[in-house]
């Protein structure tokens, strides 16, 4: 891959991505890379999202289910739209 | 035969048949009060190291039996040539001393009562003074890799420790499981989110019932028992959410990336036990905080520890050297003194698992040789026992 990936996606099936890069700025038109198959698309930043972090790689509703790892990784607890921060102001653990 | 099986290190073969890696002369306290006469005589002999904990009084129970395991596998770690143990009182100071003298190898007790701290430092010292002279001439001969018992536990993880670190460690294992090393897992609390998948990886289904029962119990017993609030500012952490992970089943599936895809545990250690049952990969039911951790794999008898991290965590261990591996770029850059193994090129897509891996074997292979790590060098010597319940 010549070009550095900005998003990592673990699974086919996930619909949340890990920014790998350093200050990651909206509007940022992304490489986004399926670790699986190390197949690519590209994807819009919505926000300024710091490294480490996840971005919803579709629109998420209230209620979703979280997907990473091709496994459930919580609860989506407010709607968020393609390409924003998803983190602890909009996700929550489905265990306490 | 795989390109593994002929790799040999040097190290230090035991009077048991075990191998270590390092080569230390330990003074080590029962007990909290034998601190002081312990770190006087490291003080007075050079080239041995005392050992300071919190514990050892007025303990009963499991609990008891815990402390003394901790404290005996330590002693008896391979890692460990020679041990002088000093204790308030006779009857307890021998019980360890006993424990580590099944190992076969040098081991000498004393108690400070009817004596104090001064005579009981010079006689000490007399006889760490010998066992320094004697282990310092012991020579390492060529081991296989086979022999080696490398323990794992991840810390300030992120989500780049399950992206790359978690996985090195995971490709790492099934690597050499196979050529018949031991492995160590633990960390019950950071499985949860993910213990349908852990209960799977057991050798067989009995294995995986007693795993999911001994998870269960410690959920009951411990996080339900105690819980005053909702857990997510605990588990995950705060340095975990920093770095961009929500959730604990977030966390517990990146976690278990370090057994990677085709390793099975093939039984289940009390905290601090040895393993009984041969060759291969144990699950540890072990607290996540991650000197506590560490130091009962090391008592487990684990001669070399791999930790991944991704926010930085510093953590070292008293006699087992800790080889810390890390994804994260940021970290790299910033805390680079404690980096033993990057494997950011994984995140830029520049460097395969499969080569992770490699790079993390080539590192085992050089830190059992001898290289001290990144935590060795910077005098990271984390000992922490873990207590079950309050003392009586």
């Amino acid at each position: 891959m010549s070009e550095i990936p900005h998003l990592l996606v673990h699974e086919h099936a996930d619909n949340v991505g890990v920014v790998v890069v350093e200050g990651l700025t909206a509007g940022t038109d992304m490489l986004c890379c399926v670790t699986h198959d190390n197949s690519t698309f590209r994807l819009t930043a919505g926000a300024d999202v710091p490294i480490g972090h996840k971005i919803a790689l579709k629109d998420l509703k209230d209620g979703d289910t979280a997907i990473k790892y091709g496994e459930d990784i919580g609860k989506i607890i407010a709607d968020i739209p393609k390409g924003s921060h998803v983190h602890t102001h909009n996700c929550k653990t489905k265990r306490w | 035969m795989s390109k593994y099986s002929n790799m040999t290190f040097m190290g230090y073969r035991r009077e048991n048949g075990r191998v270590g890696v390092r080569n230390h002369v330990v003074i080590l306290p029962l007990d909290d009060i034998s601190n002081a006469a312990c770190e006087a005589v490291a003080n007075n002999i050079k080239g041995t190291m005392a050992i300071p904990h919190a514990y050892g009084r007025l303990q009963f129970g499991e609990d008891l039996d815990l402390h003394f395991r901790t404290i005996i596998g330590t002693g008896a770690n391979p890692n460990v040539a020679a041990v002088v143990v000093i204790g308030i009182e006779p009857g307890w100071t021998q019980r360890v001393v006993d424990g580590i003298a099944k190992t076969g190898k040098p081991v000498w007790g004393i108690s400070i009562e009817q004596k104090g701290d001064l005579e009981t430092i010079r006689q000490a010292s007399w006889k760490a003074k010998e066992y320094v002279h004697w282990a310092s001439e012991l020579q390492r001969e060529e081991c296989n890799i086979s022999e080696l018992w490398v323990s794992t536990k991840c810390g300030e993880s992120d989500t780049t420790t399950g992206l790359g670190s978690c996985p090195t460690v995971g490709n790492m294992y099934d690597k050499l499981l196979p050529e018949g090393i031991y492995g160590f897992f633990g960390e019950t609390s950071e499985i949860t989110g993910a213990e349908h998948i852990c209960q799977k990886r057991a050798i067989n289904e009995e294995v995986g019932e007693r795993w999911y029962k001994m998870w269960k119990a410690y959920q009951d017993e411990v996080i339900f028992a105690h819980q005053t609030d909702d857990l997510s500012d605990s588990q995950p952490t705060k340095g975990n959410i920093e770095g961009g992970l929500t959730t604990i089943e977030e966390k517990a599936l990146g976690n278990l990336e370090k057994i990677g895809r085709t390793s099975q545990y093939i039984d289940i250690l009390g905290p601090a036990e040895a393993p009984q049952s041969g060759k291969g990969l144990y699950f540890m039911d072990s607290s996540s905080a991650a000197a506590e951790c560490v130091t009962l794999m090391a008592a487990g008898g684990a001669v070399i520890h791999t930790f991944p991290t991704g926010q930085g965590n510093v953590i070292g261990n008293p006699i087992v050297p800790v080889i810390k591996i890390t994804a994260n770029p940021r970290t790299v850059r910033t805390m680079a003194e404690h980096v033993d193994v990057d494997v950011s090129g994984i995140l830029r897509r520049e460097m395969t698992i499969d080569q992770a891996g490699d790079e993390l074997i080539d590192m085992i292979r050089r830190t059992a040789n001898g290289r001290h790590t990144a935590a060795e060098a910077l005098g990271h010597r984390e000992f922490s026992m873990t207590k079950l319940y309050r003392s009586a």
